[in-house]
């Protein structure tokens, strides 16, 4: 009995996350070919609440808040999507060659990425901005995705020392196969379901760290609508236009946690070591 | 005559999904050796879990369980840690998961004893704790107890580790002894000495013993009256000379003419 | 004709103890021998050099009159070739994210075997017994004895000369490993074996020599028969007398 309560709770949880990834995802898409309004057109009132025309009102120049915020789905998502294909590229190479170097080498590179998780990805990415002394969409993504790195090199070199010791390895080897070969065939369709949940939750990490580099100033310049810039910019009329900061808190909280749920889902549905006879 | 020490009557035992031991009844006499012979999946460490009463949560029990005189099956926790601390003690497959490894082996073996003299309200302080370790260690006959009390798990050999594991399950002076594939892990030389052990010390104290294995020549040589396990189900149950030498249940023949295959290999015959 | 020598092989790891000391054996072609030992007698070590994961620090081992070097890669391919394993656990020693021809294939592949793989792996498959429609399952819809079954055909396949048998059934049912002792004795009448085990009873089966291996060191070397029926050194005496029996009738 419990434990088909518990499942039939998985599936809806499962669904709920899909239905809020999709909707964002879904906004973010048709963004590119529709808004209710341009982004520039300031033609309505300042600070309107939410009525007909403007669904989720205007801000303090007179910009509709719902086209600012379907134009700020799509920025999290590319800077998501982006950081983390950044971010797995340099850490699983790292992670890999980690768990296949020598001792030493195996223990520096563990200690390296230690000591850069050791630096909060926001830190990492600030730096990496104030490096390249510019802020555009293109910095805050290999920012985001050099600060989420180490994480994932951290999870990789773990999954592959997992899986190295395994026998099929060991029979890899003596019926010939070549390590290039055993790191494509045999380990990494081993460490993709665990990885890909990581992965995922990194995707959450990377659209927090992007709102937060935005609200700082140092993530996509204006004119793009990133959620992180529409909260700072409500700061100053929270109290008066409240609606300006909820909807992007909302929107960047749905995203969140669907994302989370949407790993969490996945993980149960594919988990490998479930899949006994 | 007395009472049975253990009976299990019609147990069931299940999770959401599926049935793992369907309709099972047995029972062991006071200072009897029974074995359970079963291959994986059988369900006869699930039935040792189920006298225990340490039964994942999962899993749901049904029928009875009496254990000198009390109901194991539906009983609380308190009741059921009071007999496994008191009537019944188990020993495992493997010593090194069964011990604590950052505690030394005679503090180890010292906790039981501490629990049971102050149960019997008997001088519980360092010293008398102490010298009952040490006649512990010396009923196991594992060497040189004074440089053993302090060392670690994995500072001593499988073989030793499994006569502290003994050590410790005698601490409380069980009625019965419940042995699940204690030699599986070892090396048949050590096995041969563990055997002896354990049969050695179930006799002098007069514990009963559930031994539970897979191996029908180490059950042959630790159990009076045996019974076979399979998916679940008991499917033979009988003197141990019996079932091993005029099996009758299919399965059981099939078993036996296995392992007497390498048996015959060994004496040398093809 | 000897297929397989061991002269004086000595290993240890980094610069710790001994593991194997002044190892000299032969596997004849065409023989069955097996290799026993408890734990810390190096039997897995000794396992290790002969599949070219480590070499041996002193002394050598000669393949069909050839010194195996492990760092010689077109002579390992070559050696590869004519040699392959079964390992202990089948549930690690199969991927479990191919599909059983996958896995089965993978020797061919790997090293360029010419031909029809799929018309091989079929054949492999038959030939330990289990159904054409096994090739596109995948691992964790086996049994453990079925798995055992399709690490035999991925070592078969390629039709080596040599199997190396690491504790190959130790991890089965009594059942189980009976079928799978028998299936090893049917295809070690078409190969040389070597067959590493901590069970005398099972190497008792299957081999016809027996080289007994403690702490490192060969105690003895022999006929089966020899062996069991006069066993010349202590330990091995004490490790027949050790091993349970079966009761007899009375």
């Amino acid at each position: 009995m419990s434990r088909s309560n518990a499942r039939t709770g998985k599936t809806l949880t499962l669904w709920l996350s899909l239905v809020l990834v999709g909707a964002i995802t879904l906004a973010g898409v048709v963004s590119f070919v529709w808004t209710p309004f341009a982004l520039s057109d300031m033609a309505g009132g300042r600070l309107e609440a939410p009525n007909a025309t403007h669904w989720a009102g205007t801000d303090r120049l007179g910009r509709d808040v719902f086209t600012q915020l379907m134009i700020g789905a799509r920025i999290a998502l590319i800077v998501g999507a982006g950081a983390v294909a950044i971010g797995a590229v340099i850490g699983v190479i790292t992670g890999i060659l980690a768990a296949f170097a020598t001792r030493f080498l195996d223990d520096a590179l563990a200690a390296f990425f230690d000591i850069l998780i050791a630096f909060p990805t926001l830190l990492v990415a600030m730096l990496v901005v104030a490096a390249r002394e510019e802020s555009s969409l293109s910095t805050a993504i290999l920012a985001l995705g050099i600060g989420l790195s180490p994480i994932v090199g951290r999870i990789t070199r773990i999954l592959t020392k997992q899986v190295l010791s395994q026998d099929y390895i060991t029979a890899a080897r003596v019926c010939g196969t070549s390590w290039p070969v055993i790191v494509i065939w045999h380990i990494l369709p081993n460490i993709a379901p665990f990885l890909a949940v990581n992965l995922a939750l990194q995707f959450g990490l990377a659209v927090m760290a992007e709102a937060s580099l935005s609200y700082l100033g140092l993530g996509a310049p204006p004119p793009n609508a990133s959620w992180g810039r529409m909260l700072q910019e409500a700061q100053g009329t929270v109290y008066s236009a409240p609606w300006g900061a909820i909807f992007p808190g909302l929107a960047l909280f749905a995203l969140v946690i669907g994302i989370n749920l949407l790993a969490d889902g996945l993980r149960d549905r594919f988990d490998p070591s479930r899949r006994s006879a | 005559m007395m009472a049975d020490l253990l009976t299990v009557d019609a147990l069931t035992l299940a999770t959401a999904e599926t049935v793992l031991v369907e309709d099972l009844s047995f029972s062991i006499g006071r200072g009897e050796r029974f074995g359970l012979i079963g291959e994986s999946g059988s369900g006869k460490s699930l039935t040792s879990l189920a006298v225990l009463g340490l039964l994942p949560p999962a899993i749901r029990a049904t029928g009875q369980v009496t254990l000198d005189g009390q109901a194991i099956v539906g009983a609380p926790e308190r009741k059921l840690r009071g007999l496994r601390g008191s009537v019944v003690a188990s020993v495992f497959q493997e010593p090194l998961t069964a011990l604590d490894p950052l505690m030394p082996l005679g503090r180890q073996i010292a906790l039981p004893v501490r629990r049971r003299l102050r149960r019997e309200g008997r001088d519980s302080t360092r010293t008398a704790v102490r010298r009952e370790v040490h006649a512990l260690m010396d009923q196991v006959r594992l060497p040189d107890p004074q440089r053993l009390y302090d060392a670690y798990p994995h500072e001593v050999s499988g073989g030793q580790r499994q006569r502290v594991a003994i050590a410790m399950a005698l601490a409380c002076q069980p009625r019965l002894l419940i042995a699940d594939e204690p030699t599986t892990a070892l090396d048949v030389t050590t096995q041969v000495e563990i055997i002896r052990l354990i049969n050695t010390l179930v006799e002098e104290l007069d514990i009963a013993l559930l031994f539970i294995s897979h191996d029908l020549a180490v059950v042959g040589q630790m159990a009076e009256r045996v019974m076979v396990m399979r998916n679940g189900r008991a499917v033979e149950t009988g003197a141990m000379q019996q079932v091993l030498t005029r099996p009758r249940d299919a399965y059981t023949r099939a078993l036996v003419t296995a392992a007497r295959r390498f048996d015959h290999a060994l004496e040398g015959q093809p | 004709m000897t297929l397989l020598t061991l002269e004086n092989v000595g290993f240890s790891y980094g610069k710790g103890q001994r593991v194997l000391e002044d190892i000299s054996f032969t596997v004849p072609r065409g023989s069955n021998v097996g290799l026993v030992g408890e734990s810390g007698s190096g039997k897995s070590t000794l396992l290790r050099l002969l599949l070219g994961l480590e070499r041996p620090q002193t002394g050598r081992i000669l393949f069909d009159g050839a010194p195996l070097e492990a760092r010689d890669a077109p002579a390992m391919r070559a050696y590869r070739k004519r040699v392959q394993a079964v390992f202990q656990d089948p549930y690690s020693s199969l991927n479990p994210a191919h599909r059983i021809r996958r896995i089965v294939t993978e020797p061919l592949r790997s090293l360029k075997v010419p031909g029809d793989h799929l018309a091989m792996a079929q054949e492999a498959i038959a030939a330990v017994g289990l159904s054409p429609d096994t090739l596109d399952r995948h691992p964790h819809q086996f049994s453990g004895g079925q798995r055992q079954r399709i690490a035999i055909a991925r070592a078969i396949v390629s039709r080596p000369e040599l199997i190396l048998a690491d504790e190959a059934v130790s991890a089965l049912d009594l059942s189980t490993r009976v079928r799978v002792v028998d299936l090893f004795e049917e295809i070690s009448e078409r190969m040389t074996m070597l067959f590493v085990s901590h069970d005398m009873g099972v190497v008792a089966a299957l081999c016809d020599r027996i080289v007994v291996l403690d702490r490192g060191h060969i105690v003895e070397a022999g006929e089966t028969a020899t062996i069991l029926n006069a066993p010349q050194h202590p330990y091995t005496r004490s490790l027949l007398d050790s091993i349970p029996r079966m009761p007899v009738a009375p």
